[in-house]
């Protein structure tokens, strides 16, 4: 018999009842919540009068509508504040674990999962929220779920699951100075495209796979979903492990040890089979800048803009055409000459403490250029925060002109007052670039933390693996 | 949730391929904790030429009479058709909630990302995978707007020449929307069998339940 893969082992671990169809009940160990996908959630429990499974299972925490400015004066918009105190008090009401506006660990769910240990190898995970494929980077089997699906998995602590195809990405090599995790999975992304990872769970693996953090792996795992894979996994190994040491919710004592033997088999066998295998050289990944309105519309920062008249599949060609109008770019203009209006650097996909260092280390002393009208710099968690602070990066950041704001989803989605305005460019290092993501109108060009305040400084988009090369 | 058996209706053709959750509902109409109330803002910002706002009134804004669902021969259509990989990005279920409250009850399309095709079942909503070839003959012939007939039962579309088109379906979610179930209820049927899981789950792991 063929070993099994990572996901065959955890999948396998998790189901409760298969169905004829192959259709299984899946246990869920963890539920994340948050203000924006549960409110309907919580109300269907009321109507059928069910209570949730297990209390302790779950932890919310409000970060989509949350302000990242002015925060004792509480939420301006009533429609935002009205969700936000829903949820506090929905999670009141049935007594769920919930971090508040007011509590230093509130941030947004991604970063707080792992953070606090919450999210743990070997777990299931879900959340109302496309990127709880972030916390596959623990060797968690995470991934997205509708509302019904979260009114679900607080019923039954279950779900009603059909398993995935299995592939593997490996990304062999080291990459390049100046080359960084959301380097890599643009990239990956770039060349299977949005839907090639649709109906799989991707496991990342290979050299510059295993060379990342664990935060690099959240960052690289977070967008398995850009790719079309509600899951991205990466095995455990001695970076796992020492991650989650010592954290809040983390298992103490003997447990740990325990925990430990365990998680220590959350890896794919040699004899695995994968139904599909990419591999990718990371020393030709360079720098990535997205040009258009879908994240496979991305190019190496010294390339140029492509050209739809070179696409020979209608529908693609109509897509760049479409996009290229949204963004107001041509085709075969230089990256490198797209000027950008703001610059957010924050999201579940890079907040957390290591995206703020890249950021803070690309300034060296300088000053954000005149022609960028503003610099968001929002970090992930309260806890970032405050280590951030200790660092004294808020310092290097304000001295740049830069704006330190608090925890939250914030202009990766503009759901709270962080927004574009119509036809403004930014660099941005969230996961969507989407028209109208980041505001009505705005056009996003998504980047690494490096690359994001390299352009914040020079007012376009610059080579960062250029210029930390030159320098060292 | 409403039973999905046959459809008779006209069908709008939308023919953008990678259509994401963000273009079908923006997410400034997320903030609603509600669960109805999300059809007038459908493809809010190609539908009109001014910018949405939540629990705005949509009678009297400007439509943009270039997109497909403004149009004559398009109104009252409960069937869209599509290309690849519709809805992708965010697993937001407003999204099928905004079709259904629009009145979309079937969606054709060679391809749907995996959370939104899921989204859709839980809402009586039956997306339908046809060969991107079959796809594209649909966009072909509907131009001057007509009906199909679906009937999920026989698993089959019929065009108005009379042409049958077999479609799959997982047996486990025809079942469930052919009857319009409830899952958890379903789920719960089985509580036996996730307290077994949960006390076997506890010996090999006990960590996980050390705060019961």
């Amino acid at each position: 018999m063929a070993g099994k893969t990572l996901y065959d082992k955890l999948w396998d671990d998790h189901v409760v009842h298969r169905e004829d169809d192959g259709s299984c009940l899946i246990y869920i160990d963890r539920q994340l919540l948050h203000e924006v996908t549960s409110p309907q959630a919580f109300d269907g429990l009321r109507l059928a009068g069910r209570q949730p499974w297990r209390l302790e299972r779950n932890l919310a925490v409000a970060d989509h509508n949350v302000p990242t400015n002015h925060r004792d004066q509480g939420i301006a918009d009533p429609i935002s504040r009205l969700q936000v105190d829903t949820l506090d008090k929905n999670c009141a009401e049935f007594g769920i674990t919930e971090f508040d506006m007011s509590d230093i660990r509130q941030g947004i769910v991604h970063v707080v999962g792992p953070e606090q240990g919450a999210t743990l190898p070997g777990m299931t995970v879900v959340c109302g929220d496309s990127h709880t494929s972030t916390h596959g980077a623990s060797a968690a089997l995470a991934f997205g779920i509708g509302t019904s699906e979260v009114e679900h998995a607080l019923a039954t602590q279950c779900l009603v699951q059909k398993k995935a195809k299995n592939m593997l990405i490996k990304v062999n090599g080291q990459v390049g100075t100046g080359v960084t995790a959301k380097d890599i999975v643009l990239a990956i992304i770039g060349t299977i495209g949005t839907a090639g990872g649709t109906g799989y769970t991707i496991e990342f693996a290979g050299t510059a796979i295993r060379a990342l953090s664990m935060e690099g792996r959240m960052t690289v795992c977070n967008m398995a979903i850009e790719a079309g894979a509600r899951a991205g996994l990466v095995a455990v190994d001695e970076t796992t492990i020492e991650y989650y040491r010592d954290r809040p919710y983390s298992p103490k004592g003997d447990d740990w040890h325990m925990a430990v033997r365990y998680w220590e088999r959350l890896h794919s066998d040699s004899d695995a089979k994968f139904d599909k295998v990419v591999e990718l050289n990371a020393a030709e990944i360079k720098p990535q800048v997205t040009w258009g309105t879908s994240p496979e519309m991305v190019v190496a920062v010294d390339a140029a803009v492509p050209d739809p008249e070179q696409e020979t599949d209608a529908v693609k060609r109509e897509g760049m055409q479409r996009a290229l109008q949204y963004m107001g770019l041509q085709a075969n203009q230089k990256i490198t000459d797209i000027a950008v209006d703001r610059v957010f650097i924050g999201s579940c996909t890079n907040s957390r403490i290591e995206d703020l260092r890249q950021a803070a280390s690309v300034i060296k002393g300088r000053q954000k250029a005149a022609s960028v009208k503003q610099v968001l710099i929002v970090p992930g968690s309260g806890l970032v925060k405050q280590q951030a602070e200790a660092e004294g990066l808020d310092q290097i950041f304000l001295a740049a002109g830069f704006e330190w704001r608090d925890p939250g989803c914030s202009m990766c989605l503009a759901m709270n007052a962080d927004r574009l305005e119509a036809g403004e460019h930014c660099a941005s290092t969230s996961n969507r670039n989407f028209e109208g993501r980041q505001g009505y109108g705005g056009r996003t060009h998504l980047v690494s933390p490096a690359m994001a305040a390299a352009a914040a400084i020079a007012g376009h988009f610059v080579n960062v693996a250029e210029e930390q090369g030159a320098s060292a | 949730m409403k039973a999905f058996t046959q459809l008779n209706a006209l069908v709008a053709p939308l023919d953008r391929a990678n259509v994401d959750t963000d273009a079908i509902i923006p997410k400034q109409f997320l903030k609603s904790i509600r669960r109805a109330g999300f059809g007038p803002y459908l493809f809010d910002e190609w539908r009109y030429l001014d910018r949405g706002e939540p629990e705005m009134d949509c009678s009297n804004r400007p439509l943009n009479p270039d997109f497909v669902l403004n149009q004559a021969q398009f109104q009252g259509a409960q069937i869209l058709l599509t290309r690849e990989n519709f809805g992708c990005g965010s697993s937001r279920e407003h999204a099928p909630w905004a079709l259904e409250d629009y009145g979309f009850r079937a969606i054709i399309a060679p391809s749907f990302a995996d959370i939104f095709f899921n989204n859709c079942f839980k809402n009586g909503v039956l997306p339908i995978v046809l060969s991107p070839e079959l796809v594209d003959s649909l966009f072909k012939e509907i131009e001057t707007g007509y009906q199909l007939q679906i009937d999920l039962e026989a698993q089959t579309i019929t065009t108005p020449s009379g042409r049958v088109i077999q479609f799959a379906v997982d047996e486990n979610r025809r079942f469930r929307l052919l009857n319009g179930l409830d899952d958890i209820g379903l789920s719960l049927q089985h509580a036996d069998k996730i307290k077994a899981y949960e006390t076997e789950r506890a010996k090999r792991a006990p960590w996980l339940f050390r705060n019961a």
